[in-house]
């Protein structure tokens, strides 16, 4: 009771990137909350897997391993969740905000009468006071979210229901391994009671999953350079610092002519049209052509040696200077500065 | 072969796509009461699917729904002047402050009520919210199954609807039975224009509310071409129980709402000093920028 659950997606048999990013997060949670982090995986052929989640410090991993469950479909998986919320009563249940996080969790929400919050960028632990009722809450979940196309962010709380549902998007979270010796025990899930010929009737009937693949449009960064980044190689900072800040690199036209990027990352009127919360423009000029892609963004950084680049007009900020000299110390004083 | 009946659902939201200078306050923050209010990208091309069943099974038909203040009866003109046959406002004062599960609450009560039915076809999210959750969640709540992120309804046949989805990583084609809802993805098709035709034919489609105010030559024309009503559905039409609407039916509440400041485009010109990067990420971070 009252543990914090992070439902893992499996992918080919592994638990995906931003469920271990929910399980280091729930382990910091779970410790300020003073309670039991536990794992969900579904799918199939998952032997062992519970022993790649132990060392993120997980105290039971609920595992249902069976050929129908993988891979994955709303009703199976939902059902199975349900049963075992309603048992085991979490007060806190986090999905990825991926494709199957988004479509599984307001199934398990409406079907637990619960709230859900979609695509948190931020939870902590928070308290509040309801005037109304003159009723103290503590030890909430604060989701914190953008809404109304990221023109505000509004915090979140389900004082009443529990468990406090929310979805967050990949990346937002920091992966990180706690205890690489940390015990943890497996709770193998009975499904045969649970699943019927009822929870199978909608059929995949063929797959293409491809790799891994960019999502330029869908990221809320972006980090672009243009021809004056001067190499193919030292597109690698800009990637470095796409890492550390959760987003994706794109370039201008000059510079994918030039060979330093691909054209699938090309941002601009006859490549990709991006709105982004962040746009930080390396080395780019600011042709139009280029600004018709991204002038929408909701703050634009420039970094360009020319002073009286066309980007600077459009620009929130404009640093004047080597992008080779400000890129390092970006990625420098955001590790120092983010929680 | 008499063709499916097809609910739409939609949503009017407001234009979050296009924040123009008019819509900022002194302040630098979002008069969100200055958006215009339009129907929601991805309920239209909903509607461009259930469209597309209708043009290849003559007799199918296309109820559009939609829950909102009075004149989100706009979206439902909308949608007739497009191919929907008739449409349904579910509009009443104890609906506001509604949350998803709420609302999906709602909603599910007016699906059941339109029963029979083969499919209800929603766009996947609302722009205001972005939260992708009122599909779902109806559908659970009606009891049947969803199929998520549509980009085609390849064909409908024996009860049963084969559907392609885009999920971030490919494409998966499933096959579900009727009745089932899906919700549709940004990568379908955009919704056809107008037609002009049914633009003459519909463009005095009223609400009961909207023909309270309406001249007599209006009165008689309502009269005689009954299809020209937008039936308006309120918490007793649905015989809903008040505990589960509202407020008081929604688990989530709003702590807080911080606007994000947006500052004129005039850049701010900044060196390469530790001290000026360390700022700025500084800034960034506070204001949610960068997470």
């Amino acid at each position: 009771m009252d543990s914090i659950f992070i439902y893992c997606e499996i992918d080919e048999g592994a638990v995906v990137d931003v469920s271990l990013e929910l399980l280091t997060k729930g382990r910091s949670l779970a410790n300020e909350l003073n309670c039991k982090l536990e794992a969900v995986v579904i799918g199939s052929n998952l032997k062992g897997i519970e022993k790649k989640l132990y060392p993120f410090g997980v105290d039971i991993v609920h595992l249902a391993d069976e050929e129908r469950l993988y891979p994955y479909l709303t009703l199976p998986h939902a059902a199975l969740l349900s049963k075992l919320f309603t048992k085991e009563k979490p007060q806190i249940v986090l999905f990825g905000a991926t494709s199957i996080g988004r479509d599984l969790a307001p199934r398990v929400a409406s079907e637990l009468k619960c709230g859900l919050t979609a695509d948190c960028t931020s939870l902590v632990i928070g308290e509040h006071y309801d005037k109304k009722n003159k009723k103290e809450y503590k030890n909430l979940l604060y989701q914190i979210r953008p809404a109304f196309g990221g023109n505000i962010i509004a915090t979140i709380i389900n004082p009443e229901t529990r468990p406090q549902l929310a979805t967050v998007r990949e990346g937002v979270m920091k992966k990180e391994e706690m205890d690489p010796g940390y015990k943890g025990t497996l709770n193998k899930i009975e499904t045969s009671s649970t699943l019927t010929d009822a929870h199978f009737i909608v059929k995949i009937i063929e797959r293409h999953m491809e790799k891994k693949q960019i999502n330029i449009k869908g990221s809320q960064t972006i980090i672009s350079g243009g021809y004056g980044m001067g190499s193919k190689e030292n597109f690698d900072m800009l990637f470095d610092l796409a890492k550390v800040l959760g987003g994706e690199v794109g370039g201008s036209r000059a510079a994918v002519d030039a060979g330093y990027i691909p054209h699938e990352r090309q941002i601009g009127q006859t490549g990709i049209t991006v709105r982004p919360h962040l746009y930080i423009a390396c080395g780019i000029s600011g042709a139009v052509q280029h600004r018709a892609g991204m002038e929408e963004s909701s703050m634009i950084i420039s970094i360009n040696n020319d002073s009286k680049a066309p980007i600077n007009s459009i620009a929130d900020y404009s640093i004047i200077g080597d992008v080779a000299e400000v890129i390092p110390k970006l990625i420098k004083y955001y590790k120092k500065n983010a929680k | 072969m008499s063709g499916y009946k097809i609910i739409v659902l939609a949503k009017q939201v407001p234009d979050t796509r296009n924040v123009g200078k008019d819509a900022m306050k002194a302040d630098g923050t979002v008069n969100r009461a200055a958006l215009p209010a339009v129907f929601n990208p991805e309920d239209l091309q909903a509607l461009e699917q259930a469209l597309q069943v209708k043009d290849r099974y003559p007799g199918t038909t296309i109820t559009l729904l939609t829950m909102g203040p009075g004149r989100a009866s706009e979206i439902i003109r909308e949608g007739m002047y497009r191919g929907a046959d008739n449409g349904i406002l579910i509009t009443d004062r104890k609906f506001a402050g509604s949350d998803t599960l709420a609302t999906s609450y709602a909603i599910s009560l007016a699906i059941k009520k339109l029963a029979p039915f083969d499919m209800v076809i929603s766009g996947r999210q609302a722009i205001d919210g972005d939260t992708a959750q009122v599909g779902p969640q109806a559908a659970e709540k009606v009891g049947i199954p969803q199929v998520t992120y549509a980009e085609k309804i390849v064909s409908v046949s024996n009860n049963k609807v084969k559907v392609i989805r885009r999920l971030e990583l490919g494409v998966e084609t499933v096959e579900a039975p009727l009745p089932v809802l899906i919700t549709v993805h940004g990568s379908a098709p955009q919704c056809r224009s107008r037609n002009a035709r049914l633009l003459m034919k519909y463009k005095h489609a009223k609400t009961a509310s909207e023909m309270q105010h309406d001249t007599d030559i209006y009165m008689e024309l309502h009269t005689k071409r009954p299809y020209l009503e937008i039936q308006e559905w309120t918490v007793e039409d649905l015989n809903a129980d008040t505990k589960w609407l509202g407020l008081s039916g929604s688990p989530t509440k709003v702590k807080k709402v911080n606007n994000v400041v947006f500052t004129a485009k005039e850049s701010k010109v900044l060196g390469t000093t530790d001290e000026e990067i360390e700022e700025l990420i500084k800034e960034l971070l506070e204001n949610h920028t960068i997470g």
